[in-house]
């Protein structure tokens, strides 16, 4: 599991430890990453800034996207239990 | 005293108020639970047990005036929870859901757009890195911390 967002790596270092969380923190601070799938929000952030849409993607081994989730609204975020439903439908599917 | 005998504290008015005040407020905290975060039920039934209280700390205040007070909070402290429950509204059920449509995001099937970005320690680490290390990876973006 690794998390991207427009923090830099200096507050992903920082909240990672916070919250103990143990995965991946990515900084995308140009939104490069987040423009090339399509996931900025123009003005939603801090003071009109742009920041990504939350979104959640299940990639393969080969790379083939297997599971999107785009909310409908900010509140709303995929359960971890539909991450691992994807994941385990994924590892059933027959590789091609 | 016999001219203006002590009035009830009208309790259902504050209390209600309480309630409406707590709903308003206690997002962040529900937010915490996917139940309560996804729709927010335990705000909206706050809302409603302090809206039923405002309403009966109303009727003593305005049917029972020789014996409750709250004929001028009453009104203030309405007023001010139906303001709060309006703005709790708004944010909820209209600004969140202002995201933009993502025509352009990658779809089932296709091959996942790579990239190379900096990890919380400043290192790069590219999809291709992450894909080859695991069975699969889940990509989560979100809003950040700031």
């Amino acid at each position: 599991m690794v998390a991207i967002s427009l923090d830099s790596p200096e507050i992903n270092q920082r909240q990672r430890q916070k919250l103990g969380y143990t995965y991946t923190f990515l900084s995308d601070p140009k939104a490069e990453v987040i423009r090339r799938y399509d996931l900025l929000h123009r003005g939603a952030g801090p003071k009109g800034t742009d920041v990504a849409r939350p979104a959640e993607f299940l990639i393969d081994s080969s790379g083939t996207i297997r599971w999107v989730n785009l909310t409908e609204s900010i509140a709303v975020r995929a359960r971890p239990e539909k991450v691992l439903e994807a994941f385990e439908q994924g590892d059933r599917a027959p590789s091609q | 005293m016999n001219a203006s005998p002590q009035k009830s504290w009208n309790w259902s008015l504050w209390t209600g108020f309480l309630f409406v005040l707590a709903g308003f407020l206690s997002y962040t905290f529900f937010a915490r639970f996917p139940i309560t975060r996804d729709f927010p039920w335990a705000n909206l039934l706050l809302f409603a047990l302090g809206g039923i209280l405002l309403v009966l700390g109303l009727f003593r205040a305005f049917g029972k005036p020789k014996i409750y007070r709250g004929k001028i909070f009453g009104p203030i402290l309405a007023t001010l929870g139906i303001l709060m429950f309006g703005l709790f509204s708004y944010v909820f059920f209209y600004e969140l859901r202002q995201v933009p449509p993502s025509t352009g995001a990658p779809r089932v099937g296709q091959t996942a757009p790579e990239f190379t970005l900096s990890d919380q320690d400043g290192k790069d680490v590219s999809l291709h890195d992450l894909i080859s290390r695991s069975k699969a990876v889940a990509l989560i973006f979100y809003r950040g911390f700031w």
